[in-house]
């Protein structure tokens, strides 16, 4: 597997104080990566610094071969798609949702009826299309958020905790789908979660980060076997004990 | 009858073009406001908060004195024209769209912004669909500045004269009419300048509430 993404040196302080610190971590072409971390630990920070949501106070990352301050920043963000812990639709309808990226980009409208109708189908909202964002449940707004990010085709698909609000079932389903999505199109992707059975089940690795800095990236098997130091130790024990999905 | 007509006519172009005028600056300089991460922004949101209740007669002695022959403006030959009113009537209304363009764009989930962005959005696509997602507050601080403008006496009085035929708006008609003691004059065009306001607004809040149906 060749990389994608280099982090070298990075850093974000804000007031001050350094709240995310990679000295290093390469992500590859196809891989899938979860971030995993107590709360405040610099994980959703490290997730918008990559979709070049935030500036760094020092360091670079690498993408593509070419240093973030060199791509152009719009041509960078319409190559990975965010999807986010709350839905965060827009006040229209399903299909208007799913085909929004689309319509940046100013794709034609039967390009738009069809990417999106397919992706509606592969998470099952295809029969809520004309239905109001409005009127969606948690678990069918989820899907429709992550079917407005895979309609997109990214290159990298970027997911802050998706499934953090959604009811044991409903998570279970949608991590089973997106799994299945993620090995089947060998999409590049970065997840937070809070879970290590999920972050296990759903990626190659597992970055673990506390207090805003990279403390060990590594499978999950390891990371469980072998903490790097007291502070990933002390995180993983107070995990609390859930059952492998 | 006619004179009634073109008074009415006046009094809505008037406040009608300042409203445009005043949305014109207030949406773009309110979403700055909001959106915009700079040092001095809360102190100028505090400028424009106290701008929502500038007093008209502060206004109109204001734009009077620039606008007075003697005036740096003077010689625009401005004073007394229904120019002069749009003038103050756009100093009235702007600080009020700006503030609440600010305030209906600050409620807004501040995710939203990133989520945009993050779905290949350009800085100018973002901003439309944020003014798209907060359009029923938007709506409701055009009716405000609108308003705000169609119903004040003081600035029109002060910078229009009052001049019959030329400047004399529905609310400085009201002033006249009551200064002479045509109590009933003054209420049939205190009448009309209700229904005017009720029926401006009665569009601008079907607008808006089919919009909230939708929502």
């Amino acid at each position: 597997m060749t990389h994608l993404i280099e982090f070298t040196n990075f850093q974000i302080k804000r007031n001050e104080r350094i709240v995310l610190d990679v000295p290093h971590l390469s992500i590859a072409r196809a891989e899938t990566l979860a971030v995993i971390g107590p709360n405040g630990a610099g994980k959703s920070t490290f997730l918008l610094a990559l979709g070049r949501l935030l500036k760094p106070s020092r360091g670079d990352i690498v993408y593509d071969g070419k240093s973030l301050k060199h791509w152009d920043e719009l041509e960078y963000r319409r190559k990975i798609s965010f999807v986010f812990q709350a839905p965060l639709l827009m006040d229209m309808t399903v299909e208007q949702n799913v085909a929004l990226g689309l319509k940046f980009r100013g794709a034609p409208r039967d390009e738009m009826h069809e990417r999106a109708g397919k992706w509606m189908k592969q998470l099952g909202v295809a029969a809520l299309a004309k239905r109001r964002a409005g009127e969606l449940s948690g678990g069918e707004a989820q899907r429709v958020s992550l079917a407005r990010a895979f309609v997109l085709d990214p290159e990298l698909l970027l997911l802050d905790e998706p499934f953090s609000a959604l009811d044991p079932p409903t998570r279970v389903k949608l991590m089973e789908d997106l799994s299945a999505l993620l090995k089947e199109d060998h999409r590049t992707a970065v997840f937070v979660t809070h879970n290590l059975n999920e972050a296990a089940r759903m990626s190659h690795r597992v970055a673990v980060f506390v207090d805003g800095m990279l403390r060990q990236v590594g499978p999950a098997s390891q990371i469980k076997a072998q903490p790097a130091d007291e502070s990933v130790a002390a995180f993983l024990h107070e995990l609390p004990r859930e059952p492998m999905i | 009858m006619t004179e009634i007509f073109n008074i009415t006519l006046l009094s809505i172009q008037v406040s009608a073009v300042a409203t445009v005028i005043s949305l014109l600056i207030g949406l773009p300089f309110g979403t700055w406001l909001a959106l915009g991460k700079f040092r001095g922004r809360s102190f100028m949101l505090s400028i424009i908060n106290t701008g929502m209740a500038l007093p008209p007669v502060v206004v109109g002695l204001v734009v009077a004195m620039m606008l007075w022959r003697s005036g740096p403006l003077g010689g625009l030959r401005l004073i007394y024209t229904p120019i002069a009113i749009i003038i103050a009537q756009t100093v009235i209304a702007a600080p009020v769209v700006t503030g609440l363009t600010a305030a209906a764009l600050e409620a807004l989930d501040p995710r939203l912004q990133q989520q945009l962005l993050g779905l290949g959005a350009s800085r100018r696509q973002m901003v439309w669909y944020l003014w798209r997602e907060a359009r029923l507050p938007l709506l409701a601080a055009l009716m405000a500045g609108f308003g705000s403008v169609i119903s004040e006496v003081g600035a029109s009085m002060m910078v229009g004269g009052n001049i019959r035929g030329q400047t004399r708006v529905l609310t400085t008609a009201i002033v006249l009419e009551t200064s002479k003691g045509e109590f009933g004059q003054a209420l049939a065009l205190s009448t009309l300048l209700l229904v005017l306001t009720y029926l401006i607004n009665l569009a601008l809040t079907w607008i808006q509430q089919r919009g909230a149906r939708r929502s």
